[in-house]
C-alpha cells in the first residue's frame, strides 16, 4: 500500500452536491449517480429478459408448443419404477412430479437421517485415543470427500447390480436382511390399525417431552434434579401394553424367498439402495469432520471445569461439552443437509424416479421446458428454504442465550 | 532442647530414579496408545481385523488374482477371483482423451501440461506477481489453438470430439478463472447501498445456491435454445461451460462476501477518509485483504468444483467420468465396471487430494496479518 497512485483527490477538492463540472456535475452527486446506475442495470435486465421471453414465445408458436400450466392435468403415459402412494400412467403429469417430489424428499430424508448418526459416530471416533480407529476414519473421509458423489452413485449401483448374487442365493448378513441384485429386502413394520399406532406413539413422546419439560423447568428454578427415567419408563412401556391389551397387535415382518423373489419386508430398489447408500456415506463423512470440529471448538478448560464441580463424564459431555459443540455445529450441519437435498437429483443418472427425473420426463414429452424447468427450481428453493427455516429455529434455540 | 538434631529432615536430594520400564519406551507408548484399558484393546482388535481382511481382499483381489495382461475372454473365467486390470490398460486412452482422433492425442497431452504448469505455478503465492496474468492470457488462446485447431497446420477439432480427463480440466479452470471475477462482482453488489442491485445480486446468489447444479446443466442445454432467436446456435459445450461458470460466481460470491465482512469497519473508514473513488478503495485497501481472509475457502470451492463438473455427463458431454462409463458398454469387455470406476476414482483422488494437501499448505503460507 506504500504506493497510492495521484488519484487519491484531496479533501479540499472533495466537490459538493452538483456544483463542479460543469455538465458533469451531476456524476459526482452520490444520490444521482447511484440513481442512473441503477436505472441502467435494471433497463440492461428488463431488456434481456423481454428479449429472451420474446424469442421463447415466437419459437414454441413456431413449433406449435402451448405455454400454460395445463398439461399439469393430462395424463402423464409414462411409468414410473417407485413410488410412495398409488400412481398408473394413466395419471396426470400433476400427480407424477408429486410422486417424484415425494421420493426426492424420502430420499433426501433419510439420508439425513443416517448421516448424521454415521457421521457423529464417526466424528467422535476420529477424537479416539487409538491411532489405529482415528486412522482408519481418517483414511475413509479422505477418501469420501476427494471423489465426485457422482462416481460413487455409479460405484454403489455396480455392485449391487453386478455382484450382489441373484435372489435364489441372496446374501443374509442380519437375520431378515437380504441383498441381492434385485436391490435390499429389509424387515418391515406391520400393525393392525396404523393410525392407532402413530397415535399412540405420538402420545408417548409428548409425554416422554412433557415430562422432560417440567423437570427442566424445575432444575432452572430450583437448581434441583429430579428423576426423570422412572415415569419415562412406564410412558414407554404403559402405552404399548394398554394398545397391545386393547387387541391391537404390531411386529416385525420378516421377509422370506419364495419362488423367485422376496415375500413380506419392505424392497430397497437397486437405484434407491445406491443412492441412499452414496448420500449417505458422503455426508456422513463431511459431518464427521464438523461434529470434530464442533466438540475440538469447546475448550480443555470448560471440561476440566466440569470435573472439579464434581459432574461425571456423561454429565460434563451432556451438560457441559454438547450444548457448546451443538452451537458450533448447528449451521453448517444445515448446510450439509441442503447440499443433500440438491445432490439427490444426481439420482436421474442411475434411474432412480426423482423429482428431476420425472419433470424431465415430462420436459421431455410436453416440450415445455420453462413451466417444466420452473418447477423443478421452485420445488427445490422451496425445499431449501424449508430446511433452512427449520435449522435456523432449531438453532436459535440451542443458541447461546446471551444478554 | 533447642540443640537437639531432628533426624526427620534430609539434607540431601535422593537421587533421581529411572522411571520404571512400563511407563516409558516404545512398549509403553504402544500400551498406552492401543491397550489402555479394555474398551481400547478391543477397538484395537477389531480394527486389526477390518484391516486384515481389507488387505487379503486388495492382496488377493486387487494384486495376486488379477488379470494385468489379456483380453475380455480370460477377464470373464476370472470374474470373481480377481480384478482386470488389462482392461483399464486397454482402454486408458479412450478414457483420457474420448473420440478425439488418436494421431491427434499429442495436442491433449501438451493442453494438459500447460494447465497444469500454469495451475502449479498460480498455486504459489512467491510467483502472484504481474507476469503470471499475462502468462494466463497467453495461455488461455495457446489451449484453445491447441484443442480447436484449424490454424497454424493444426487439423480442426469440433467441440463434439472434444473429451476425457482435458475436458474435464478445461471445464473446471475456465469455470473458476471468469467464475472468479464474477463472483467478486456479486459479492460486492450484494454489499451495494443501491437496494435495486443489492437485491439484483442476492437474488441470484440465492437461487442459484439453492437449485440444484442439474437444473441450471438442463437450463443450459434444453431452456436455453428456446430463448435465443431462431436459427441462432451456441455450441453445447460453450453453454454448459457458460453454465458451470454462473453456477460457481455464486459460491464464489458467498465465499468473498465472508472475506469483506470479515474485516473491521475501520478498514472502510480509513480508506474513504484518503479520499479513495469506490474502485480504488476496493482494489487497493479491501479486496487484498478480504480474499486473503478467504483462500483456504476458496480452495474448497475449487476442489467442490472440479468434483463437480463431473455432472454433465447428464447432459451428454464427454468428460472424463462418461469416457470411463463409455467403455463400459464395450460388448468384448462385458460385466466390468468396478476396475474401470475404481481407476477413475483413483484419477480424481490425486487430484483433488493434492489440491487439499496445497490449502493447507497455503494457509500457513498466507496467513494474513494481524488486523487491528
Amino acid at each position: 500500500m506504500t504506493q497510492l497512485t495521484g488519484s487519491a483527490t484531496p479533501l479540499r477538492n472533495q466537490p459538493r452536491r452538483g456544483q463542479r463540472h460543469g455538465l458533469w456535475g451531476f456524476w459526482y452527486d452520490e444520490f444521482i449517480r447511484s440513481l442512473i446506475i441503477q436505472a441502467l442495470v435494471f433497463g440492461t435486465v428488463v431488456l434481456v429478459f423481454g428479449f429472451f421471453a420474446k424469442n421463447a414465445i415466437d419459437n414454441m408458436n413456431h413449433v406449435g408448443i402451448t405455454s400454460g400450466f395445463d398439461f399439469l392435468s393430462r395424463s402423464a403415459n409414462f411409468a414410473i419404477g417407485e413410488s410412495m402412494f398409488e400412481y398408473q400412467s394413466s395419471d396426470s403429469y400433476g400427480q407424477a412430479v408429486l410422486v417424484g417430489l415425494a421420493n426426492t424428499i424420502k430420499v433426501s430424508f433419510l439420508g439425513c437421517v443416517f448421516a448424521t448418526l454415521i457421521g457423529t459416530v464417526l466424528g467422535v471416533m476420529r477424537l479416539s485415543t487409538n491411532p489405529l480407529l482415528r486412522g482408519l476414519v481418517q483414511s475413509y473421509v479422505e477418501t469420501i470427500r476427494n471423489i465426485p458423489l457422482l462416481l460413487q452413485l455409479f460405484f454403489w449401483y455396480a455392485i449391487i447390480l453386478n455382484l450382489f448374487p441373484g435372489p435364489r442365493v441372496a446374501l443374509n448378513p442380519l437375520p431378515g436382511t437380504f441383498l441381492s441384485n434385485r436391490g435390499i429386502v429389509v424387515p418391515a413394520l406391520t400393525w393392525s390399525n396404523g393410525w392407532l399406532w402413530l397415535i399412540g406413539f405420538a402420545l408417548m413422546a409428548a409425554g416422554v417431552f412433557a415430562v422432560y419439560m417440567i423437570n427442566h423447568r424445575h432444575r432452572e428454578r430450583t437448581g434441583q434434579q429430579r428423576r426423570t427415567w422412572p415415569i419415562n419408563l412406564a410412558l414407554m412401556i404403559g402405552v404399548p401394553a394398554a394398545l397391545l391389551l386393547s387387541g391391537q397387535w404390531i411386529g416385525i415382518e420378516l421377509p422370506a424367498l419364495s419362488g423367485f423373489n422376496f415375500k413380506g419386508g419392505a424392497t430397497l430398489s437397486p437405484e434407491f439402495a445406491a443412492l441412499l447408500i452414496g448420500l449417505t456415506l458422503y455426508s456422513a463423512a463431511l459431518i464427521s469432520e464438523i461434529v470434530r470440529s464442533g466438540i475440538q471448538s469447546v475448550s480443555a478448560g470448560q471440561r476440566e471445569a466440569a470435573y472439579s464441580v464434581g459432574l461425571s463424564w456423561s454429565q460434563t459431555m451432556r451438560l457441559v461439552i454438547l450444548p457448546q459443540a451443538l452451537r458450533v455445529v448447528v449451521p453448517p450441519i444445515t448446510s450439509i443437509y441442503l447440499a443433500l437435498t440438491k445432490n439427490s437429483s444426481l439420482a436421474v443418472a442411475i434411474g432412480y424416479p426423482d423429482l428431476v427425473s420425472v419433470v424431465n420426463t415430462t420436459m421431455n414429452q410436453t416440450g415445455q421446458a420453462v413451466e417444466n424447468i420452473a418447477i423443478l427450481m421452485s420445488a427445490y428453493l422451496t425445499l431449501s428454504i424449508g430446511i433452512s427455516l427449520f435449522m435456523n429455529w432449531y438453532n436459535a434455540h440451542v443458541a447461546i442465550r446471551e444478554n | 532442647m533447642s540443640n537437639r538434631p531432628i533426624a526427620m529432615v534430609r539434607e540431601s536430594l535422593v537421587p533421581e530414579m529411572r522411571p520404571p520400564p512400563s511407563a516409558v519406551g516404545f512398549g509403553a507408548k504402544v500400551q498406552r496408545a492401543f491397550f489402555s484399558s479394555w474398551l481400547n484393546t478391543s477397538i484395537t482388535l477389531v480394527c486389526l481385523v477390518a484391516i486384515g481382511f481389507a488387505a487379503n481382499f486388495i492382496l488377493n483381489w486387487g494384486i495376486l488374482n488379477a488379470i494385468w495382461v489379456g483380453d475380455g475372454e480370460t477377464c470373464r473365467a476370472n470374474a470373481h477371483a480377481g480384478a482386470c486390470w488389462a482392461f483399464v490398460w486397454a482402454k486408458m486412452r479412450f478414457m483420457f482423451f474420448g473420440f478425439y482422433p488418436p494421431e491427434e492425442h499429442w495436442r491433449l497431452i501438451l493442453v494438459m501440461v500447460i494447465t497444469l504448469a500454469i495451475l502449479v505455478a498460480s498455486a504459489q503465492p512467491r510467483f502472484w506477481k504481474r507476469w503470471l496474468a499475462y502468462a494466463w492470457l497467453t495461455a488461455v488462446p495457446a489451449v484453445f489453438i491447441l484443442i480447436n485447431g484449424g490454424i497454424l497446420g493444426l487439423s480442426y477439432q469440433p467441440t463434439r470430439v472434444w473429451g476425457g480427463l482435458p475436458l474435464t480440466l478445461l471445464l473446471a479452470v475456465v469455470g473458476l478463472a471468469f467464475g472468479f471475477p464474477l463472483g467478486i462482482l456479486l459479492a460486492l453488489g450484494r454489499r451495494s447501498k443501491m437496494p435495486l442491485i443489492r437485491n439484483l445480486c442476492v437474488l441470484y446468489i440465492e437461487t442459484l445456491r439453492g437449485v440444484p447444479l442439474i437444473t441450471i446443466l438442463f437450463m443450459s442445454s434444453v431452456l436455453f435454445p428456446l430463448l435465443l432467436p431462431e436459427g441462432a446456435v451456441v455450441d453445447k459445450l460453450l453453454r454448459a461451460q457458460v453454465a458451470l461458470i454462473i453456477f460457481a460466481a455464486a459460491f464464489i460470491a458467498e465465499v468473498v462476501r465472508g472475506g469483506l465482512q470479515a474485516l473491521p469497519k475501520g478498514q472502510y473508514e480509513a480508506a474513504d477518509s484518503l479520499g479513495l473513488g469506490y474502485s480504488l478503495k476496493m482494489r487497493k485497501i479491501i479486496l487484498p485483504q478480504a480474499l486473503k481472509v478467504v483462500i483456504p475457502a476458496l480452495v474448497n470451492i475449487a476442489i467442490g468444483f472440479f468434483k463437480d463438473t463431473s455432472l454433465v455427463i447428464i447432459i451428454g458431454l464427454f468428460d472424463f467420468l462418461t469416457t470411463v462409463k463409455a467403455t463400459l458398454n464395450d460388448g468384448d469387455w462385458l460385466g466390468i465396471h468396478i476396475e474401470a470406476y475404481l481407476f477413475a476414482a483413483l484419477i480424481y483422488f490425486i487430484f483433488c487430494f493434492s489440491f487439499s494437501r496445497y490449502s493447507i499448505w497455503l494457509e500457513k503460507e498466507v496467513a494474513p496479518e494481524r488486523i487491528r
